[in-house]
């Protein structure tokens, strides 16, 4: 009886450990040429949803640098370029590496790697070991982006 | 309450008195002075001592220099007299590393070594309006002054360490203020105008928080926009980027009181 109860703690704690704790932990992709093709973890994307995280200053906030085709938002950056026709310009692999890791393939690029927790330094406590945006997040940003066909 | 609006709203100002927007300026390594990037409208009420509200802080900083505190019951005008003649220009040329303790003083803390130094006061904290209206106070009487500040002999560790500091990304989105200050001046990051960085407007009246501020309060905004550490009032870290900034400021003139989004 004790002997089973502690093997059910010990198994507990085991789980736990191997879950992480947050859930914010970096799913493995993989880079063909300028893309990575396939949706992280098979995940699919929401375009509404990724169009409410790239507004959403506490997550993409993506108009600090670029314009998007959205009404009520007078304020937006110009320090990268307007994205109202990138599904134009990019394929949706493309959209995700730029998302994911841009400084692949431009080193001194100004973009934050989104999905990248390694090779950052004096990240504020309440950001440490988690990518700016989860796997699902980056899914629906693709998502919006590759809608993006600049009709607007 | 303060952090969480911070945190929330990113770079992003009050919406109000943003006049025209600047041009992208052209490529040339020219510092001017924070005020060059801000609307027509910011411009005209930071230069009118009347409107301005910065001078409040000035004015009550010119009730605290006379005042005696302290053990020694000694005023600031007890040592350095009218500090219309005394001060002038002194902010222009700081920090400064002070002989007695080899450490890079700025203005706050050299009102502060004075007061318990030779007044036997207590050091006032960062961001009371007693700090500010006295630092307010002594750098007003420099405005219009050319930065200068020395950074060889005893200087130079702490310039070097600024230095490497202002071109080192940090923080969860990577970015090193050389990326945006030096790299992207004149260019928006949301309804700001991005200026060179410099600090000689400082402390300077900011529409945001709605009460003046030190500089070091500015930089703690900057490090929380790229979600990196901030350091703490009056840090070595910031110290010595604050001696960077102005040895890349130089021969811009002081325009405390400055008024800012
Ligand atoms: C600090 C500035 C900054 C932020 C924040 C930022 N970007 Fe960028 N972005 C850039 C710059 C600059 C480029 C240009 C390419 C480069 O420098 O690598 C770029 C390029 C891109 C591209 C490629 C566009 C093209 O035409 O090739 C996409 C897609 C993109 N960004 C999407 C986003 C999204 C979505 C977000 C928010 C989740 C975001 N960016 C946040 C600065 C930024
Ligand atoms: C992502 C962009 C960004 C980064 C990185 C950044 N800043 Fe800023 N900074 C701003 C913006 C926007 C403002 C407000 C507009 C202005 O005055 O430039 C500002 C304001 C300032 C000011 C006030 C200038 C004035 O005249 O009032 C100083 C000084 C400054 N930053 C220094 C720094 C330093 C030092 C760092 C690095 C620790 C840094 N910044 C990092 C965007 C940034």
């Amino acid at each position: 009886m004790v002997k089973s109860r502690l093997t059910c703690l010990w198994l507990a704690a085991a789980l736990v450990a191997a879950t992480p704790v947050f859930g914010h932990e970096v799913v493995s992709y993989e880079i063909v040429g300028d893309a990575v093709p396939m949706a992280l973890g098979g995940r699919v994307g929401d375009r509404q949803r990724g169009k409410v995280i790239v507004l959403d200053r506490r997550r993409g906030n993506c108009l600090i640098c670029h314009t998007f085709p959205v009404a009520n938002e007078p304020f937006q950056g110009d320090l990268g370029p307007a994205l109202g026709d990138v599904g134009k310009r990019l394929s949706e692999g493309q959209i995700r590496l730029r998302l994911i890791d841009p400084l692949r393939l431009n080193p001194k690029s100004l973009m934050p790697a989104y999905y990248k927790v390694d090779g950052l330094r004096e990240v504020a406590p309440e950001y440490q070991g988690k990518p700016a945006l989860e796997a699902q997040e980056i899914e629906d940003v693709t998502a919006y982006l590759v809608s993006l066909k600049g009709q607007q | 309450m303060q952090c969480s609006r911070f945190l929330v709203s990113g770079f992003c100002g009050v919406a109000g008195l943003m006049g025209v927007l600047l041009p992208v300026l052209a490529a040339d390594q020219t510092v001017r002075p924070g005020s060059f990037y801000m609307s027509k409208n910011l411009q005209a009420l930071q230069a009118d001592d009347i409107a301005n509200p910065g001078m409040l802080w000035v004015s009550d900083g010119e009730s605290l220099w006379k005042q005696p505190v302290g053990r020694t019951q000694k005023s600031c005008a007890s040592c350095h007299d009218a500090a219309d003649v005394t001060m002038k220009g002194v902010a222009a040329r700081y920090p400064a590393v002070d002989a007695e303790s080899g450490e890079l003083f700025n203005l706050e803390k050299r009102i502060n070594t004075c007061r318990t130094r030779h007044q036997g006061a207590e050091a006032l904290a960062y961001e009371t309006d007693e700090l500010l209206a006295l630092t307010a106070y002594v750098a007003h009487q420099s405005r219009g002054e050319r930065v200068k500040v020395h950074i060889d002999g005893p200087a130079a560790p702490f310039y070097e360490a600024g230095r490497k500091r202002f071109y080192t990304r940090v923080g969860q989105l990577n970015l090193s203020c050389a990326q945006c200050h030096e790299a992207n001046a004149g260019r928006r990051l949301r309804g700001d105008t991005i200026s060179d960085g410099v600090g000689s407007g400082w402390p300077a009246y900011r529409l945001e928080w709605q009460t003046l501020g030190s500089l070091h309060r500015r930089l703690r905004a900057c490090s929380l926009g790229v979600r990196a550490r901030q350091f703490d009032f009056g840090s070595p870290e910031y110290l010595s980027l604050e001696l960077y900034l102005a040895k890349r400021a130089e021969g811009v003139r002081v325009e405390a009181p400055a008024v800012r989004r």
